[in-house]
């Protein structure tokens, strides 16, 4: 394996970093002075143009590759994932063009990008080193994201919150990390899977499965740890916050799946085993996570006056239905994973959008100032229709596929004998409680009578939010399309 | 071509979003006229399947479309019918252009008012045609998020709450669905979701145990089986008068749709294991909805509950498992949803839109027999129909209950025969109340509610005569009760026939 070699199989992160360099660049050298909003169209565009060279790149390109043991994995479904979530930095940037709430475009914009390369890392990491040090350069990107508008002190109070909840996290990875190092000799996420097989329920093993679990349920905002991200989403900036609530989610699950499914195999070695044939113990701790997040998430979000935190405690109820795919683990659980934490990411895209406009317009985004907005502007009003109802999992829309093909996987991996049944019932229980709170603010929207003067969207804003309507509608109307890639 | 009817709904409502704003008049007519288009298409295709079932040994089921939809899982798009689905289907058609017809009067933002109601219609003639169990959950499911809009919206009394209370219950019940569904696609390992493939298995009985109720219930919710039933009449007394027309009309017959074509067709053991206590749980809702019915003040509150009695006997007739019960049962959903849809229309349009009360003691003070003749005389003869004389559809449909429920369940049968008298002294004491009362007070002296400008423009007119829409879509409803009521075997010979396909061998089976 030579450097070339390397090179080409990473040449969609190269693209992404050039990128964010040239971004940083023609901004200081030849934006500086102009108007926030044209900088703000002129880099992102730069911006844009890279990541779909990026995803152009991996389209025509199938390569199949395992460097340096585990060190950068490129497959079919690394690949799809990237491309998912370099579409999601794109749509992020997009929504990012109409504001206005810094004069750091150029830097704004490479750390979005820095933050997507990342996660591009983390995507093909098999290895736990990689695995920390994508982590981190993700993370910090996110937490300065999310300090970015310095004239707000919310904002800085977002930051501080995640950044140091999420230092916290990075702690208790590492040190399960280097546990589980400890106990298997090596940090290549197969090799550790044959090392622990057979092993029985180590309690230093315990300790490091409870300490990785703690450090990605941090990450993925599943209760207990989840307390940052309502302050996150509601101090930052919105596209910072949409960032955090979609492409963050995609890569953090990923990996987080990746990681129990090959790492802590139990019996079988590469992950082929069913859901009991696991390293014992990780199932139970995972599985009281996703129920508590289910549970907490939908009750919590029903009692929220601030929309952007009701996106957040839906979020949590979100990771609470993704982490049973977790703990699914068959053919189908990967699949639906990814399904889910993709249409996902596109609809709270959407969704922040949406908040960004009336916040916009408004100067609030609590319930009460989107009353009437259906009749002030009835497009950006039907793209939330969609959001909120996809959220919901209304069929035909993409999140009740998600959602339905999620508790399909589940339920199969404990058949004959349905062991996953409860956390299905429950995961559909309280999908039910969340039409309520979801309908709320479509109560508002379209029932509440509003001050009667149109909003003004913004044009590039309003052509994203369509743009993101019809993909949920697309996908979930014709689920093959993304499905036919996995 | 019976796939349009889905198709046409939706494509009325894209039209209808593209309209411009306020011109209620051109939204009304192109809602109608998707209407129209839905029943004709549901009428030709009723009448080529009576042709072609009436050669013998022809397949009972015709497919209508059948396509491959999500391979990886098994899931197809397949639209089918069978005598029973078509029932159903030409209940829609009536029930949509009756409605729209009865809402003639909404100013409102009238455009998204039709757009929701025919994203509704579209969604019920969905679940009626699907054969394929993820597709009928999907159409299930896009039927809820209308409803409530409509109701919040445009709806009276309580209505955020009644909307609410409405949309929650739909959801819990098709969560319930869902769970069973996935059991059933897991369970049986048959790698489809068509409803014969799923069907075919037979699953082991612990299973049946749980799932059958599960999935019944969950259906049963939406067809407003007691104690599940509290949704229907807050419900109703919410909606507008289209929107009271088409739950009481098509959507309770959703749930009971759903009850015999997935609940009872796929677990069989579990059927007959819960089979009394369904059947108990259904003559309870007959007599405990005539008898609240009995005692209410608001007018359409005792539709409301009649409705619940009403759905009362599709779910005992679905419970005796023999062919005339389960055909009165079908026979009942149709009868129901267009006498029904004609109590509602007279409640809510005929008189409210004009008294704007509903209070009986009020309207007892109305002598509207001579105000609005009109709606007296439609008000009696649905009375007369909703009571089960002979002569109209009700009678003919509850009859073939009964003889079916005598079969089953002697004991209950009985029971039975309370409620029907019941019924009939609820609807008289409605109908000499509201209708025939003896005081000589001039209505529309009552607060406007926030109707459109029509009812604006009329303040100071005494009552505003019954309008020629009103007319006809009340002329159609009675017409339709007593064709069928005279001619049950125009809906009989394609319903019975239908339970010699493989998907009734369950009946055959527990019989």
């Amino acid at each position: 394996m030579n450097y070339l070699d390397l090179f080409k199989l990473a040449v969609p992160e190269t693209i992404v970093v050039l990128t964010a360099l040239a971004v940083l660049a023609i901004d200081v050298v030849t934006l500086r002075g102009l108007e926030t909003r044209f900088r703000f169209i002129v880099a992102g565009m730069i911006a844009c143009v890279g990541s779909f060279g990026a995803i152009a790149w991996m389209l025509i390109s199938h390569p199949n590759a395992n460097v340096f043991g585990g060190m950068f994995v490129v497959d079919p479904t690394t690949q799809f994932v990237k491309i998912a979530l370099l579409a999601l930095t794109i749509f992020t940037i997009l929504l990012s063009m109409d504001s206005d709430f810094t004069d750091h475009v150029g830097e704004y914009l490479a750390l979005i990008l820095l933050g997507a390369v990342g996660m591009m890392f983390l995507v093909s990491a098999e290895d736990l080193l990689m695995v920390f040090i994508a982590l981190e350069l993700t993370s910090l990107s996110l937490y300065i994201l999310a300090a970015f508008n310095k004239r707000d002190i919310k904002s800085a109070e977002a930051s501080l919150k995640y950044f140091l909840f999420g230092g916290m996290s990075a702690a208790f990875t590492l040190f399960g990390l280097s546990l589980v190092y400890g106990l298997s000799g090596t940090t290549n996420l197969p090799e550790i899977a044959a090392a622990l097989a057979g092993k029985g329920l180590d309690p230093l093993l315990v300790v490091a499965i409870v300490m990785v679990v703690i450090g990605f349920g941090f990450k993925v905002a599943a209760v207990p740890f989840h307390l940052w991200a309502p302050d996150a989403y509601q101090g930052a900036p919105t596209p910072s916050a949409a960032f955090i609530a979609s492409g963050s989610k995609v890569a953090s699950f990923f990996i987080f799946a990746k990681i129990m499914a090959i790492g802590f195999a139990g019996k079988e070695i590469q992950g082929s085993g069913a859901w009991h044939d696991y390293a014992a113990g990780w199932v139970p701790v995972v599985a009281i996570v996703a129920a508590l997040s289910m549970i907490l998430g939908n009750l919590v979000a029903i009692v929220q006056t601030s929309v952007r935190r009701l996106i957040a405690y839906s979020a949590i109820a979100h990771a609470g239905y993704m982490l049973i795919a977790v703990l699914a683990h068959n053919q189908q659980s990967l699949a639906s994973l990814i399904y889910y934490a993709v249409t996902y990411g596109i609809t709270t895209i959407g969704a922040f959008g949406v908040v960004a406009v009336v916040e916009q317009g408004e100067g609030g985004e609590k319930l009460s100032d989107f009353a009437g907005l259906s009749r002030r502007a009835p497009l950006v009003s039907f793209c939330m229709l969609i959001f909120m109802l996809s959220l919901a999992g209304i069929p035909p829309l993409a999140r009740f596929f998600g959602k339905f093909y999620v508790f399909t996987a589940a339920v199969n991996a404990g058949a004959p004998n349905l062991g996953l049944l409860w956390l299905v019932i429950l995961a559909v229980a309280t999908s039910a409680i969340s039409l309520f709170y979801y309908l709320q603010v479509l109560k508002q929207i379209y029932v509440q009578e509003g001050p009667p003067e149109p909003l003004k969207v913004p044009v590039i804003t309003q052509v994203v939010l369509v743009l993101l309507a019809a993909l949920v509608v697309l996908f979930g109307c014709a689920p093959n399309l993304l499905l036919g890639w996995l | 071509m019976l796939a349009w009817t889905i198709y046409i709904s939706f494509l009325g409502v894209l039209v209808l979003m593209l309209l411009p704003k306020g011109n209620a008049a051109l939204a009304r007519k192109v809602a109608l006229l998707t209407a129209f288009a839905g029943l004709g298409i549901a009428i030709a295709g009723f009448v080529q399947y009576k042709s072609a079932i009436a050669v013998p040994g022809a397949e009972k089921i015709v497919s209508v479309t059948d396509a491959d939809w999500i391979p990886s899982l098994g899931i197809k798009y397949h639209l089918a019918a069978d005598g029973v689905s078509l029932t159903l289907v030409l209940l829609t058609g009536l029930a949509a252009v009756a409605g729209i017809l009865f809402s003639w009067n909404i100013e409102h933002r009238a455009k998204e008012f039709f757009a929701f109601y025919l994203a509704l219609i579209g969604g019920v003639y969905g679940v009626f045609l699907s054969f394929d169990l993820f597709l009928l959950f999907v159409f299930y499911e896009i039927a809820i998020v209308p409803k409530y809009f409509i109701i919040a919206i445009w709806g009276s009394t309580r209505r955020e709450y009644g909307a609410m209370k409405l949309a929650l219950y739909s959801f819990v019940g098709s969560a319930m669905v869902l769970v069973g569904l996935i059991g059933a696609y897991v369970v049986s390992g048959a790698h489809s979701f068509g409803l014969a493939e799923l069907a075919k298995y037979s699953y082991p009985p612990h299973f049946q145990m749980w799932a059958f109720p599960v999935v019944f219930i969950g259906f049963a919710i939406l067809a407003g089986m007691w104690p599940f039933h509290t949704w229907a009449p807050t419900g109703h007394v919410a909606a507008p008068t289209a929107a009271s027309m088409l739950l009481a009309g098509v959507v309770m017959k959703l749930g009971a749709y759903g009850c015999l074509r997935v609940a009872m067709t796929l677990f069989p053991d579990g059927l007959l294991a819960w089979r009394d206590c369904f059947a108990i749980l259904a003559i309870i809702g007959i007599i405990y909805g005539a008898m609240v019915a009995l005692v209410q003040k608001d007018f359409k509150f005792v539709i409301g509950y009649s409705s619940v009695s009403h759905m009362g006997f599709v779910l005992l007739g679905l419970m005796t498992l023999n062919a005339i019960g389960l055909s009165g049962a079908v026979l009942q959903m149709f009868s129901h949803g267009v006498i029904a849809g004609l109590l509602f229309a007279v409640v809510g349009r005929m008189v409210y839109d004009r008294t704007h009360t509903r209070d009986l003691d009020d309207l007892q003070g109305m002598r509207l027999s001579k105000v609005i003749p009109f709606a007296a005389v439609t008000f009696v003869i649905a009375s007369i129909a909703s009571m089960g004389l002979p002569g109209f559809s009700g009678f003919a449909a509850e009859f073939q209950v009964l003889i079916g429920a005598w079969r089953a369940f002697p004991t209950l049968a009985v029971l039975t025969g309370i409620g029907i008298l019941i019924g009939i002294a609820y609807t008289l004491r409605v109908l000499q109340k509201a209708f025939y009362g003896d005081g000589e007070e001039c209505p529309a002296d009552h607060e406007k509610p926030n109707g459109g400008e029509h009812a604006d423009s009329e303040i100071g007119a005494p009552c505003p005569p019954i309008s020629v829409p009103e007319r006809l879509g009340a002329v159609l409803l009675i017409g339709v009760s007593l064709l069928i009521g005279l001619f049950p075997r125009l809906l009989l010979d394609v319903i019975i026939p239908s339970f010699d396909s493989p998907l009734f061998d369950w009946l055959r089976r527990t019989r």
